[in-house]
């Protein structure tokens, strides 16, 4: 018998890898950020990478970060789903009602450069829906159509969980500071 | 462009998202409105501040070792079809297994068959034996009488063993024809009941234990050992040819 097809399995490893691997960081940041605890976003990315792997002959090219992101957070979507932590609150209905608030009044947003802390709590109190966008917007520098294809909603959905993300992310930073903190929100930044 | 359209599409243009005719359309609103431009400044300092405070979890370090290994471990289903790659050569092992046996079955079944042809000569030459009054042709007592009677007339020397001690005695020697070839047969005597010893080279290098057997009423008793085949007939019960037989072998 030939060695021909644990070759090809070998390759495909090794392909798999060079495809899939350079995106672990942001994997492991998303399910971070939905899950709230380092071990099941270890699990899960692991659990993740391997449903993958076995998708992968169906993986025909494309954008590889939007493909093992989408995986990513539908392990961790399902996971919080069995888990019944999925913290829906309220329906989200994507529409920017909520923009109608003018909420750049200087004067209610006072937030420190070095507060981490504090910015890191209230990004974890968005809902999910918001904080996914978030996540995958600010920190790993996704474009709204790689966000559309992560989180499987039209672009104009996605502007608009950003728009009230970051609203929402405002008035919880303003809220949490009250008034003892008195730095201007810098208009020049 | 209005308020309400640039509050829409403020996010899109912050994060360059925007076409641009839609681009510049939001940046004449802003720079005619001030609120609207303290809203997109707002968003762009929130946006720095995020994209600037280390927010990111870090994946442990282990991580991507324990994602290759896993990989690699997932990759070998192989181990599992080892056996389905080694299908042709495990069904010929069973096929070979399968014609081995049957040769050995075959094999025993033959030899078994060939025993019982001998039987039946040793039988038959026995009673011959008895009944033509040809018992012997060296009628003899003493086995320095009857071992040499056989030079010249077998390609083979049998032992020749005095058992007279024991209650066998020797009577004498005959040439004999069994299987197919010519035999030594020994006469030995209790009380009254002759027993023919037969005596030739064995086929078959490896010995035999003792097997007895019955046939029109004598007793039977085959073992091989040191090359040679024995065959011990007579009408005596078994337990004394059996002693008989052990004696043969010991001495």
């Amino acid at each position: 018998m030939s060695e021909e097809p644990r070759l090809a399995e070998q390759s495909k490893v090794v392909r798999f890898e060079e495809i899939a691997l350079p995106h672990l960081s942001a994997a492991y940041n998303l399910a971070r950020w939905l899950l709230h605890n380092e071990h099941d976003a270890e699990d899960l990315v692991q659990e993740a990478f391997m449903r993958a792997f076995k998708s992968f002959s169906g993986y025909y090219g494309g954008n590889s970060r939007a493909w093992v992101l989408t995986i990513v957070r539908n392990t961790c979507y399902t996971w919080l789903q069995k888990n019944r932590v999925l913290d829906l609150a309220e329906p989200i209905e994507d529409k920017l009602d909520e923009l109608e608030l003018d909420f750049a009044d200087p004067e209610t947003l006072l937030l420190q450069n070095r507060d981490t802390q504090m910015l890191r709590q209230a990004l974890q109190d968005l809902p999910v829906e918001f904080r996914e966008v978030m996540v995958l917007r600010e920190m790993e520098g996704f474009s709204y159509k790689e966000i559309a294809n992560v989180v499987d909603v039209p672009l104009g959905t996605v502007m608009s969980r950003l728009a009230r993300g970051r609203k929402r992310l405002q008035t919880l930073l303003a809220n949490r500071m009250g008034k003892e903190a008195s730095i201007e929100l810098s208009t020049n930044a | 462009m209005s308020c309400q359209q640039t509050r829409e599409l403020i996010h899109g243009y912050l994060d360059g998202e925007l076409d641009l005719m839609k681009s510049i359309e939001i940046e004449k609103h802003l720079a005619d409105c001030h609120t609207c431009t303290q809203t997109y400044k707002g968003m762009r300092s929130l946006q720095s501040i995020v994209a600037g405070s280390a927010l990111r979890f870090e994946p442990p370090s282990n991580l991507e070792r324990r994602l290759r290994s896993a990989l690699r471990r997932e990759s070998k289903p192989e181990t599992k079809s080892l056996l389905f790659r080694w299908r042709w050569a495990l069904s010929a092992a069973l096929l070979l297994a399968v014609v081995i046996t049957s040769w050995a079955i075959a094999a025993i079944v033959s030899r078994q068959s060939t025993d019982d042809v001998v039987a039946q000569e040793i039988v038959s030459s026995h009673v011959r034996s008895l009944m033509a009054d040809h018992l012997t042709d060296v009628p003899s007592s003493d086995r320095h009488t009857v071992k040499p009677w056989f030079n010249g007339k077998l390609d083979f020397s049998p032992a020749v063993k005095d058992l007279s001690q024991q209650g066998f005695s020797l009577h004498g020697g005959r040439l004999d024809y069994i299987g197919n070839r010519p035999v030594a047969a020994l006469v030995y005597q209790r009380r009254e009941h002759s027993i023919n010893l037969f005596v030739w080279p064995s086929t078959q290098a490896q010995a035999m234990s003792e097997k007895a057997s019955e046939r029109q009423g004598y007793n039977l008793i085959r073992w091989s050992n040191g090359g040679m085949t024995y065959w011990a007939v007579s009408d005596l019960n078994l337990a004394e040819l059996q002693q008989f037989v052990q004696l043969i072998r010991e001495s």
